[in-house]
């Protein structure tokens, strides 16, 4: 008997997700944030309606503080899909100078992220929101459901959620809720990276090691993207060969330091790490509950 | 996070390999586990994600500061804060809601969901059971079998797990007492007779200390089993999808990108199709035969169970959301109503003649539970008066459906058997359902009938010998009667009926044996015929 292999399930699987969302809700959107499970995500997303296009537009919460590359992977990406993307910033948080340095990474990732995807959605109306969240990511990422459904304030409750048994996916709302709905809920980092060798997938090169300019602050690798990041008494820039195992905001996301310039590289340093892939995220180390409070709070 | 495990699949310098699955890997196996509150679930997976070196340095960092501030040990690790991931369950120390989490030996690759043992989240645990191959199912070794180790036990049956892992947990509380493993193995066996299970492998086992979890432990030298992990790298579980099934291919979306287009996009739920195999679209029952099958990747010559694909078809038939394309040959049933088992998952009664909205594969239609023969009383597994169904309770209803659904057994195919129940005016999803084809007790008063009918799946691997006979014949009765139904002759549905009757004990006796060897290997003597053997 053919045995489907261990990616074409979970491929198999998430384009099931893509096409209950696209025939139940009735305008959904996929949040594009750039990076690597975004790139999975999109990809997905293209094939669960092919030959048609998938049947929803772009998001993309734009901070003003994404690494400038990623901003032109995305257009650049776009374009070429022929998609349509929507770029909304807070301009409120803007407005009031919410930013990484003075702000603090918890309150300006509130502002710029969480009440920024709100807005979008309650200007947009979108009532379903792909995300590229996996539940190996993080300890109360593994307890979401596929299907979470948010309240009209964009609310998770983590306390009651729908049970979701087999590949049923209740998609039943009132006016005014939606859904966040995860495709790749039951991949795995590794997964995500096995199948972007195999498909090749574009990905922003700041995954692959390259000599770039960073500064050693608070235990991390922050690599200076621009010149806002000014610089602390005694700091300097160093030119290192750094990537990124995340992408975020440039003065949130820690470098590491690698040579891994390939796929496979990359793939064969990421099996030996002995860290986790959001050692390198600062917005998750606020505390241990810190995405669950998030979650609760709207963020994706 | 499930990274750390495979250092070990790369020799230093080799490339990489660029696909997950290798060629001597076993197929991924889903398991949860099970049990009463505390009886150290969480502890559990906890400890084998840690033996099986899926977690990474900075988050057994912050398990040490997790165990200090909420721990239950005093500071010590406390393995369950790697899975009890929300605050609400770190403060009290349970398990609110369901776990994933994914791990890889060099053996296999796991997806594991750690289920709350708490009677109030039972429809979480049965969430995560409802997608396992396998369940490990704990006891406190102090406190025996509880009934909520019941009730896990038959839900986990009555969603079609076949194999359990029985877990004696805590046994450094009984200073690794054999008896005391004895006497709750043998009370299980007892009262999991009917509950239909092809392999119970019991264990005795410290998820504290580690013991017969990735190794065997010094602490328990009559144990003669494979340890835990082992045990689950080797297992081979029931195949979930078989190809060899008829066709069957709910469609989910109707793509058409221009006038010249119009394809069936789906996830095939069972069976495989070709180009050029002649379906059938119901309900309408207009017959075509496949002309293309699309992906983005190209068009295939075939497609299986598991794949997502789009269908276009060689004739212009209608077919739309939630209907069903099926081997013209064999199809399954359209009905107006089906005899189910619901596990009732709102806090508020479901009263007969209650109007719901039906969920089944692609299908969403309104239903009524027109009747409920009987509830399952959960501490004897039997048949207990119909009233009004509760929460967490199990009963064996009729749903009326108001459009024809497509349908079949839950024990033959979870797509077109499993559904869920949604209240229109909360859209809480109220129950799950089990369509259960197997032939109705023309009396459901009848308690030999009600007894049949409790059990949670057709009576297929425990039953003494000439049950087993009397179980043949009836399914080669109905290999027979389903051939003449489908067209065959009466000579031809004849003879298919006895050949089925005849090989298919053949078949699992050689099966049986095969497991009852491994599980006598792994069970205490006076075990050795109920655990694991009786098929
Ligand atoms: N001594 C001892 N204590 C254990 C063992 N396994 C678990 N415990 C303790 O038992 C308590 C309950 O463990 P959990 O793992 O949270 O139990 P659970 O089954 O997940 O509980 P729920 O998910 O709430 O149903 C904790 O204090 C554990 O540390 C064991 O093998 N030996
Ligand atoms: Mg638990």
């Amino acid at each position: 008997m053919i045995q489907l292999t261990h990616l074409q399930r979970l491929e198999a699987e998430s384009i099931h997700i893509f096409r209950e969302v696209a025939a139940e809700c009735e305008k959904p959107v996929l949040l594009y944030s750039i990076g690597k499970d975004s790139a999975v995500l999109l990809h997905l997303a293209q094939k669960a309606f092919y030959p048609s296009r998938p049947p929803f537009p772009l998001l993309h919460v734009d901070t003003t503080w994404k690494f400038r590359e990623m901003i032109e992977f995305r257009d650049r990406r776009a374009g070429e899909l022929g998609l349509e993307l929507l770029v909304h910033i807070n301009e409120d948080g803007v407005n009031a100078g919410v930013n990484p340095f003075e702000s603090g990474s918890r309150l300006h990732t509130d502002v710029m992220k969480t009440q920024g995807l709100k807005q979008a959605l309650d200007r947009y109306g979108f009532d379903a929101a792909f995300g590229g969240a996996r539940r190996d990511e993080e300890k109360s990422r593994a307890k979401e459901r596929v299907f979470s459904l948010r309240s009209k304030e964009h609310r998770w409750d983590p306390k009651t959620q729908r049970p979701e048994p087999w590949r049923l996916y209740n998609t039943r709302k009132r006016p005014g809720e939606s859904f966040r709905v995860f495709p790749l809920s039951n991949w795995t980092e590794a997964d995500v990276w096995d199948y972007i060798a195999k498909e090749n997938i574009p990905i922003p090169s700041l995954y692959f090691a390259k000599t770039r300019p960073v500064v050693r602050r608070d235990g991390a690798l922050i690599m200076r993207d621009d010149e806002r990041m000014a610089l602390r008494p005694g700091e300097e820039v160093e030119h290192l060969s750094v990537r990124f195992r995340t992408l975020g905001c440039y003065p949130l996301t820690g470098a590491i330091e690698s040579t891994a310039a390939t796929l496979p590289d990359i793939i064969a340093e990421m099996r030996a790490s002995k860290v986790s892939e959001r050692e390198g995220r600062i917005i998750d180390h606020d505390g241990s509950a810190s995405m669950e409070q998030k979650k609760q709070e709207g963020y994706f | 996070m499930a990274y750390a495990f495979a250092e070990q699949d790369f020799a230093p310098g080799a490339p990489a390999p660029l696909v997950a699955s290798h060629a001597s890997e076993k197929a991924l196996l889903r398991f949860i586990t099970c049990g009463s509150v505390d009886d150290g679930k969480s502890t559990l997976i906890g400890r084998m994600l840690l033996d099986a070196r899926a977690i990474a340095e900075d988050q057994i960092a912050a398990l040490d500061r997790d165990s200090k501030k909420f721990g239950t040990q005093n500071g010590a690790l406390d393995f369950a804060l790697l899975v009890d991931g929300l605050a609400a369950e770190r403060e009290q120390g349970i398990t609110i809601d369901v776990a994933y989490r994914y791990f890889r030996t060099d053996k296999r690759a796991f997806i594991v969901a750690d289920t709350p043992g708490h009677e109030q989240y039972t429809r979480n645990m049965a969430t995560g059971a409802s997608t396992a191959d396998l369940a490990i199912l704990l006891i406190d070794a102090r406190k025996g079998i509880l009934p909520q180790t019941r009730r896990h036990a038959f839900i986990v049956s009555m969603l079609g797990v076949r194999d359990v892992a029985l877990a004696i947990n805590k046994m450094d509380l009984v200073d690794y007492s054999e008896a005391r493993f004895n006497e709750i193995v043998a009370a299980f066996h007892d009262m999991a007779r009917e509950l239909n299970f092809r392999t119970v492998a019991p264990l005795p086992i410290s998820a504290l200390n580690g013991d017969n979890i990735a190794a065997l432990s010094e602490r328990t030298p009559w144990f003669l089993g494979e340890a835990l992990l082992p045990l689950l790298e080797n297992i081979e579980t029931a195949c979930a999808q078989d190809h060899e099934e008829p066709f069957r291919f709910p469609v989910q979306w109707v793509n058409r990108p221009d006038l010249d287009f119009r394809g069936f996009s789906g996830w095939v739920a069972a069976g495989a199709i070709r180009v050029g195999d002649e379906i059938v679209s119901l309900p309408s029952g207009k017959a075509s035969r496949v002309h293309r099958i699309v992906t983005q990747d190209g068009d295939l010559d075939a497609a299986l169970a598991g794949q997502s694909v789009t269908l276009t078809l060689a004739d212009e038939i209608d077919a739309s959301r939630g209907d069903v394309l099926v081997a013209a040959e064999k199809r399954p049933q359209v009905a107006s109503q089906a005899r189910a088992r619901l596990l009732w998952t709102a806090e508020t009664d479901m009263h007969p003649g209650a109007s719901y909205i039906v969920k089944l594969g692609a299908r969403t239609a309104n239903a009524t539970v027109a009747d409920i023969h009987h509830l399952i009383d959960i501490h004897t597994f039997a048949p207990a008066a119909a009233r009004p169904i509760r929460l967490n309770e199990i009963a064996l209803a009729t749903v009326r459906f108001d459009r024809p659904m497509i349908i079949g057994d839950y024990c033959d195919n979870r797509d077109l058997g499993g559904f869920i129940l949604i209240d229109r005016i909360t859209n809480e999803t109220v129950a799950f359902g089990l369509i259960d084809r197997r032939p109705a007790q023309e009396n459901e008063e009848a308690s030999e009938g009600e007894r049949a009918a409790a059990r949670p799946q057709r009576p297929r691997s425990r039953l003494r010998p000439p049950a087993r006979l009397a179980s043949a014949l009836f399914s080669g009765f109905c290999v027979g009667a389903g051939a003449v139904a489908l067209g065959a002759s009466p000579a031809t549905g004849l003879l298919l009926g006895f050949a089925d009757a005849l090989l298919r004990p053949f078949a699992r006796s050689v099966y049986a044996d095969h497991r009852l060897n491994r599980a006598n290997a792994a069970a205490p003597s006076e075990e050795r015929l109920d655990s694991g053997g009786g098929i």
